[in-house]
Parts: C-alpha cells; structure tokens; sequence
C-alpha cells in the first residue's frame, strides 16, 4: 500500500524535449516520452488505473486506464501509450466507463466481499477504482471458481500475503525486480491459475527475497499487508523523517497513530532514495519501544555497585561533580567525550562543544575514528574537502563502477539496489574484494572483474593499476594539466610506472592474476564515466589513508572527478557518520575541518562561546584508552557508543574502561560500555527528537520528532543539562538553534536552516551564497584546494603477519539484516534471518581442520580467541576467514589487534592473523563475558533501578 | 602511553612520508603530522624518548623527533 499523501502519477518521470498535447479539451506540456496517464495527472486529472504506479516502468495488463486518442482505433491504455505533439486525448466517456467497470468488476468477482476485515481499509486501490465507477454489484457473481480459499503467507515477520486479496497485476514481481533487483517473485502459472509465488513457490521467508518491503508497498490491495497495519489500524497522521541506520540516509514517511509509528514508507521524492527501502529503516524500528529500553537517569560510584535511580538533575549534578573533582585532582586534560554517528548533527556539535568549552579540553573524538577516519584524510589533502564527491543520483549516469572493499547490498541496500538497476542498464562492474560479494553474481548483474585481492594489500592493488594508467597512455593529460599540480602528478607517474608497481610484479603479494589488473584497469579509465564506490574494506588497514589518497589519484588520473556519473565515493556506515565528522568532532579540528591552529577560526568560535580553546589537540579514542590504562585519562562522557564492543582489542578497551573513576554513557540500552558506567543517561531514539542527519552523499535531512522522549529529554537536552551543571549555559530550546550556530561557525553550512531544509526537503553541503540550495557534485570547476594534489602511496605490508602459529587472515563485514554492534537490530524481528555470527571458512582450510558446517570453532588470534560456529563456503579464498560482529558474545573483537592506520588510527579490523581450531566449549573470554554480562544485568534488576519494560 | 605504540605509531608515518615527500623532507613533514596531530602528552612521551636513545625509531622518524618543539604549560 502506498504512503498516505502520496499523489500517484501512474507511469515514472522522463526528462525530454517539451511535448504539447489536449487532454480533455486542456493544452498540457510535459516532456518528450512522459505516458498519458503521467501528463492527465499532471494536468489534475486521474485515470484509474491498478497495474500502474510511477515507482515502476509501465506494464499495460489490467486494462483499466483505456483512454480515447483522436485518429487511434480502439481504446488504448494510457500508461503505455507516449505523448506525442497534438495528440487529442480523452479520458472520459461512456464507453470507456463501461468498459472500465467491466474490468472492475471482474477482478471483484475473484475478491474477497467482506473488504471491512482487510487492513487496507478505505486505502485499496480496487476499491477506490470501483467507488470511483460506481460500481456496486459484480453481475458476473461470486461463486465462480475463484481463490477465496487460498491459504495466507505468515512466514515474514513483518508482512503477510493473502492471495485470496491478490488481483495479479504484478506489481510486486515488478517492484522485486525492477527496484529493488533481487527478483524474487514470479508470476506463476497462466490465465486463471496464475499467481504469485516466492522464488521457487517456497513462501517469502524461506525464499530469496531480502524483506525490503518493497512488493509490499507497491500492492494495490491487501494482498500484501504489514503485519503492524493490522495490528495497529489506519494511521492518523504522515511525518517525514530520516532513516537511522546506515550512511544512505534514506527519506521515510512515517505513519503515525498515538505517537506509534504504524508504518515506514520511503519517500518517493527522498534525494538519496527515491522511494525504496530495506529491511532495517523500513521494518526494524521496533527497538524504540523494546522492554531493555532504560528510561530513567541512573548513577552509581562503582561499576560493582548496583545502578540507582535518580532525577535528570542530580544525575547531571553528581556527572559535573565528578568530572570537576577529576580535573581538579587530574589536571584539565584528564577527561573527554565521544561524540555518536548514530546521534543528530546537532548533539554531535553538542557534545564536542560541552568538552571544548565546559570541560576546556579537545578530548574529543567520534566513531568515525574506527570506521571512515582516513577517509577525511586522503580526500582532504587530495581534493580539499573531507567528503565523497556526488550524490546518489550520479550512478545512473555511471559507466564503469570500481566497488573496492564495500558490499554495497548488505551494508547500503537501497544505493545497492540503484547499482544494480544501472548495471541492468549496461553499466560495467569491476569488484575489488577478498570475497565474492553479492555484487559479483546475482540476478541479471554479474561483475567484468572480480579483483579477489589477499586482505591487506589495497594499495599494492591500486599501485598496480596506476602502473597500468600511466604506462599504457591511459592518463587523462588534458585533465591533469589543467586541474592539477603538476609537480606531484609528475612524481606520482613515475613512481607509478616502476617496475615493482606492474600488476605481474605485484600478483605475488595481492593474488590477483596481472592480467586482470590490466583489463580492469583499462576499463575503469577508458570505459566513460568511472565512478569509485569504496568502504570499510579500504579505510580499517595500515594503510587505510594510503589507500583513499591513491584512490583519488586514481580518479584524478583518469579524469573522473568533477561531473556527474564519476567521482569518488565513500559508503559510511552509520547515518551520521559524515555529519559528526563534519561537527568538529575530531580532536584536532573544529567544525567544518578546519585544524585548531588555525587562530581566525579558534577566534571566531571563543567569540561565540565565550571561552578560549585550546590550540593543542586532544586525545583520540585510542589514545584515551591507553591514557586511561597509564593514569593520565580519568573520565569520559559517552553518547551513543559502544566502544567495549565496536572498537579492536576487547580486552585491552575493557581494562581502560575499569580504569576510568567516571564513566557518563548515554545510550538507549545498557550497551556493553555502559556495564563500566558509573552515570546512565537514557538515551532517545530518531522517532523522540528533531535533528537532522548528514549522509554519504553529505546531504543534511531533517529527523522529525514523532513520539516525546521516553525518558523525558531528548539527547540533545540531556547534553545541555549536563553543560549547565558543568557551569556552562547552552541555552538552546530547540535543535533548530544549534543549527543556526553550526550555520553561523562553518562555511559550507552557513545557508543551511530548518526554514529552507522544510522548503527544500534536503540540502548537500556546501551550502552557501555560491550554492544557495547546495551542492550535488563537487570540485566541478576546481578542486576545493584549488590543484588536485597527487600523492606517492608506496606499498608497505602490514605489522599483522601470518605465520605457522596464526595461517589464516581474518577479515570482517556486515549483513544485510543487521547493524553495527546489532544494539537495535537485534532487537527487532531481524533476527529471524540471523541470530548469530559465524565464520566463513573455505572448504579446503575447514578440511585440513577437521571443520565441517556448523562446527563451534575457536578462532585465536595474538590478541585474544573466540569462540563462534562455522560456514563452510567458497566465497572466501584459500587462506582467509571472515565474520561478522553484529553480536557482543561473538567476540569478534577480542581477536582483533591494535595495529592502526598511520595517520588517523583507524584500527586494522580487516587484517587479523589467525588459527582455527576445532572446539567443544567456549572461550575464557566468552565465559568470562557471560558472568560479568550477568553480573551488570544483576545490578540493573536490583531495587531502584529500573527500564522501560 | 605505552612508547612501543607511539614508536610504532611514529614509524608508520615515516613508512609513508620516506617515500611520498621523500628522504630529505621525511622528518619535517612527520614532525609536521606529530605536532599537528597528537595530544602534546604523546609528543611529549616521544620527545623524552628520543632525547634517553630512540630506541626502536626508524632514522627519518628519530631526525623528526629531534624537529618537535615540547608543549608548552598546559592550562591547569
Ligand atoms: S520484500 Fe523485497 S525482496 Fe522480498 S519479495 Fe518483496 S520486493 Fe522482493
Ligand atoms: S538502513 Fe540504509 S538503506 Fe536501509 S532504509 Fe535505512 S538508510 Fe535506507
Ligand atoms: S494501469 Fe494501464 S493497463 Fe493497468
């Protein structure tokens, strides 16, 4: 069913020359291939219709939308017939009524006559078009053979299907295929037998679909129903607001009913999504309300202390105390904070400006440390500005795509889904990545190249097909001479073109054969517009900022940077990740990336914040670990993290941790971090507060408030709270206000505010008089330094050796149905498709192990060892093994190590040198996490304390 | 902080800056980075390292400590 204010123009919008033509009498322009059905209604008419919605390509079955054109025979269907110059169309007339009631009722014969049981409610479409025509009876009757018995599909956790409601139109199968491109739904059988069945007739759980939802929103009737629809009813009221997962920052309508949310529906002119969805922003919401949720303030002096219960106030009071009586006895610097990605922009800016100006220090840092740190440091000192280059929207104009160490459909669906609909449409695919991602071969998409590279040696691979650019005439010389400095290009190509550097020299330390290097290589620079899409898999290494600068060598090289369908673009992971980076979140730079040394800017801010900053950067978050652990680092305020499960080296991070004589969380849950708290501030969900988010393509969006916040305060009145108590007035009443700062502080944010943010739906920053409504592409005419800067990124091997004692090389990622450290997800119906990590090993090394498919095997590395089931698959290569982390217990982390990126100490996550054994119990580690996680959840349970439940 | 991180952490950088500023600029442009960079405490705990025999530095990494100018007085 579609979104509530949706106005359903039938058929998609096309771009083209002006078309004029008369439908009903009324002169109506729209451009040149725009269906009839799309200019009546843009016009104000409306054609009923039921096999038609603009979300999809049109498919002429139902034969509802006829229409009369002078000159035609016949009476052709609207939504496949184009406009054409003069063309006399009418949609009204007695025939067409008649016929069109005759369709109607057909379908009605084969549908359910007691409608008021259906959760559709008013909102059928069969039911309006028949309102519409007047259509009361069905004179063919209902008794008729017919499919009023067929049983309902409960298997998805989120949505039926009831085929009895089905009137075959497609809609789904087409929205499966067409939108989302996992074709999971087919139209089986012919004539009156056909219906709709789920891969191989399997029901929707057990058959390929992903649950994106997308089939079900696109259903004319009930036949497709959100479970939640039913449970609730129909929605009172619509308001628009921003997915909180992951960095695609999709547009969502939520429907709302006594402050629940009763549905999600993409917004079909959401800028980074245009109408689609995945199972997370669509379904997974359902952690805002769960029972683990902690709802009020709680505080304790020990973490072996049970939690107590207290007023918002003296929770602020005795935090403020403790950190005063920690600087006091300390000195100043011995306390930070942890900004969120998961929080707004507004309490990010928040809570790096409670430490710079209340606390007095720049120990502050933000997650983004462990996950796309050097990508603001290869890309800044490259192009000149912290950020991908594009919007979403680009990749339909994309030739070639180079997806280097991303899984685009797991970790950003709704932009994997648009990938795959342009490779539908011809475009190239080169995949860099130790494992076959889904990318490689799935319906209808299957890759030119797969680059299946060894974990670790990025930036050999991207030397090797430099080496390739410059050796074979591949370099875009008009581009270079004129965007960039010519003295470092100069360099960058000889280094390139050394011998050490050709893809035959470097297959012995990447695996992959030369002779794809080349040909992928000469695809990505001779192929038209090349656009590179990269992730965690090039960021977390050694060389994670080696890589994103030779990366944008790369595109530099080849030209591929300054239009749109190229460029080079960072998929972040959370929501927020670009948007707290960009609040001044990291301990050397304020707001906007401009380094503390800078004193017209520090001047600028002390003038506002009445303070002085200290020119001296802080501490990040490794760097506070280790401080904690030597005694110079002794209280940290926490908002919307959990580093004791997400950063490397778990038990390295739990001893700073205990170590800490403060320890403020502020989290939905009691998160793993928080269980070596000493103050809980209860967090507040996307759905409880307004804001905004800033996703991969940096577009600003507004998260709108649709339910008060169960604790009471929003996050960002939380960190006020805490500032006042502190000493230091943050008298904001309203999210709007921050952004008015924040607008007020930073160039690229300066024409950004909630005014024009209503007016406009979205904004990517730079947003400023010379881009009053924003920027969709960057570094159009010049870089944002001015030259491109070309850097020599010699290839240097990890610290993180395999040898006898550890062969294999870990590696991690994500799954679709899953999130991060799972804190929300795994507190939703997602785990139905996955309750567990595992490891992925090969065949041949589970073998030689004595492994076979679910085996419990500990998987040890020089940091730690763990225990987890394993699979048994070829998508990993000989030699490596890879998990995922979305589970405390799991202990990924434990494993991982402390090797980081040389400039931004973005941990190696991807590079863990191990041994796999085959087990019979858990680890130490494992029990030992079992006890205390009993433990802490004893001392939430004793009297006084208290959660949502 | 434990001084094998902060040596290995300052090598890394000369790893990079040897080969993409060159030899000779190496140790300014690592320098460069520690100052611009790091919590003085660090530079700090590196300069004292360097100044008791660097042991474990890499030579563009031990002339770039020997470029780092000491915090001055921290505000209390
Ligand atoms: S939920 Fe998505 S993947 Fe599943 S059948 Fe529907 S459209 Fe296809
Ligand atoms: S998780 Fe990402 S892709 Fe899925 S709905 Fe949210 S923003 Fe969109
Ligand atoms: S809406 Fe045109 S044929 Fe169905």
């Amino acid at each position: 069913m579609q979104s509530l204010n949706l106005h359903d123009h039938g058929t998609p919008a096309t771009v083209g020359a002006s078309v004029t033509l008369d439908i009903d009498g009324a002169q109506v322009t729209v451009p040149a291939g725009t269906s009839v059905m799309r200019a009546a209604t843009l016009a104000g008419g409306a054609i009923p219709k039921l096999c038609a919605t603009d979300s999809l390509a049109a498919f002429g079955s139902c034969r509802l939308c006829l229409v009369e054109i002078e000159g035609q025979r016949g009476f052709p269907a609207s939504c496949t017939t184009l406009v054409s110059p003069g063309m006399k169309v009418r949609t009204e007339s007695e025939k067409l009524t008649s016929l069109r009631k005759g369709v109607v009722e057909l379908y009605l014969s084969d549908h359910p006559e007691d409608c008021k049981e259906c959760a559709a409610g008013t909102r059928c479409e069969l039911h309006q078009v028949a309102q519409d025509l007047g259509v009361t009876e069905v004179r063919y009757g209902r008794d008729g053979a017919n499919h009023q018995h067929s049983k309902v599909d409960e298997s998805n956790p989120y949505f039926n299907f009831d085929p009895s409601a089905c009137i075959v139109c497609s809609r789904c199968v087409r929205a499966c295929g067409e939108v989302q491109g996992t074709f999971a739904l087919t139209i089986d059988g012919r004539g009156f037998a056909s219906r709709v069945v789920a891969s191989q007739d399997e029901g929707f759980m057990d058959s390929e679909c992903v649950s994106c939802g997308a089939c079900v929103e696109s259903c004319p009737t009930g036949a497709l129903t959100e479970k939640s629809l039913m449970t609730l009813g129909q929605p009172e009221k619509v308001v628009t607001t921003t997915c909180a997962y992951c960095g695609v920052g999709c547009s969502f309508e939520a429907e709302v009913k006594d402050q629940q949310v009763v549905r999600m529906v993409p917004s079909r002119d959401g800028k980074a999504n245009r109408g689609h969805a995945c199972v997370k922003g669509r379904f997974a919401y359902g952690y805002a309300t769960h029972a683990d949720r902690i709802t009020k303030p709680m505080i304790r002096s020990k973490i072996t202390d049970p939690w107590r219960e207290v007023s918002w106030d003296e929770a602020f009071k005795y935090a403020a105390s403790e950190f005063r009586r920690i600087q006091a006895q300390y000195g100043r610097q011995s306390v930070g904070g942890i900004t969120s990605s998961r929080c707004t922009n507004e309490e990010a800016f928040l809570v790096q400006k409670l430490v710079r100006a209340a606390l007095g220090t720049n120990n502050v840092d933000t997650c983004a440390r462990v996950c796309h740190s050097p990508t603001g440091y290869g890309l800044k000192h490259t192009l000149g500005e912290s950020s991908g280059t594009q919007a979403f929207d680009s990749v339909m104009k994309t030739d070639v795509m180079l997806v280097i160490g991303a899984n685009p459909t797991e970790g950003h669906p709704v932009f994997g889904s648009r990938m795959k609909r342009r490779l539908r449409e011809g475009a190239k695919l080169i995949v860099a990545d130790p494992r076959e991602i889904d990318l490689v071969r799935s319906p209808h998409v299957q890759a030119d190249y797969h680059l299946q590279l060894r974990p670790g040696t990025n930036v050999a691979l991207i030397n090797s097909i430099a080496h390739v650019v410059v050796t074979e005439g591949l370099v875009n010389e008009a581009f270079v001479a004129e965007r960039c400095e010519p003295g470092p290009f100069q360099r960058w190509r000889e280094f390139c073109a050394l011998e050490k550097n050709s893809p035959e020299a470097m297959q012995a330390v990447t695996g992959v054969p030369a002779a794809l290097v080349r040909g992928a290589a000469r695809l990505y620079a001779t192929g038209g517009n090349g656009a590179i899409y990269y992730g965690l898999g090039v960021t977390e290494h050694s060389q994670g900022s080696t890589m994103v600068l030779g990366i944008a060598n790369l595109a530099m090289a080849t030209g591929n940077i300054g239009r749109e369908g190229v460029g080079v673009n960072p998929l972040r992971g959370q929501n927020n990740v670009q948007g707290a980076c960009d609040m001044g979140s990291f301990p050397h730079e304020l707001a906007g990336y401009r380094h503390l040394s800078d004193s017209v800017t520090r001047e600028l801010f002390n003038g506002t914040w009445g303070v002085t900053i200290d020119s001296e950067p802080g501490l990040r978050i490794p760097n506070m670990l280790e401080a904690a652990l030597d005694g110079s680092f002794k209280a940290m305020y926490v908002q919307g993290e959990d580093p004791a499960q997400s950063d490397p080296n778990t038990q390295h991070v739990t001893a700073a941790l205990s170590s800490l004589e403060c320890l403020v969380v502020q989290d939905l849950f009691l998160n793993e971090t928080a269980k070596y708290a000493h103050v809980f501030f209860p967090g507040s969900s996307f759905l409880e507060k307004d804001g905004t988010f800033t996703n991969a393509e940096r577009r600003i969006s507004r998260v709108r408030k649709i339910m008060e916040p169960l604790a009471g305060l929003a996050d960002w009145e939380a960190t006020v709270g805490f500032a006042k108590a502190l000493g230091y007035d943050m008298p904001y009443t309203h999210p709007s206000q921050i952004m008015d700062e924040i607008a007020h502080l930073t160039p690229a944010f300066t024409g950004v505010s909630y005014e024009k943010l209503d007016r406009l739906g979205s904004i990517q920053w730079p947003c400023n008089e010379a881009a009053p409504e924003g920027t969709p592409t960057m570094h159009v005419d010049e870089f944002v330094r001015g030259k491109g800067r070309f850097y020599v990124t010699e290839y240097v091997p990890t610290r993180e050796r395999v040898n006898m004692r550890f062969p294999l090389i870990l590696t991690t990622g994500r799954i679709l149905s899953q999130y991060n450290v799972g804190a929300q997800t795994r507190r939703t119906a997602n785990v139905e498709w996955y309750d567990e990590d595992r490891v992925e090993i090969h065949p041949h090394d589970a073998e030689e192990r004595g492994v076979v498919d679910g085996d419990w095997i500990g998987v040890i590395s020089r940091a730690g060892e763990t225990v987890l089931r394993a699979a048994v698959t070829d998508r990993v290569q000989p030699g490596v093994v890879y998990t995922t982390f979305h589970f405390p217990e799991s202990g990924a982390n434990v494993i991982t190590t402390d090797n980081s990126d040389w400039a931004t100490n973005c941990p190696e996550y991807k590079v863990t040198a191990v041994q796999v054994v085959k087990v019979a119990q858990p680890s130490a580690w494992q029990k030992r996490f079992r006890q205390q996680n009993e433990q802490q959840l004893e001392l939430l349970r004793a009297p006084g304390s208290h959660t949502a439940g | 902080m434990n001084i094998q991180n902060l040596v290995n952490m300052a090598n890394d950088m000369s790893n990079f800056f040897n080969s993409a500023a060159g030899e000779a600029d190496a140790p300014r442009e690592i320098a460069s980075f520690i100052t611009r960079h790091w919590d003085p405490r660090m530079r700090s705990q590196l300069i004292e390292h360097g100044k008791s025999g660097g042991e474990g530095l890499y030579p563009a990494t031990a002339a770039a400590v020997k470029l780092l100018v000491p915090p001055g007085p921290r505000p209390a």
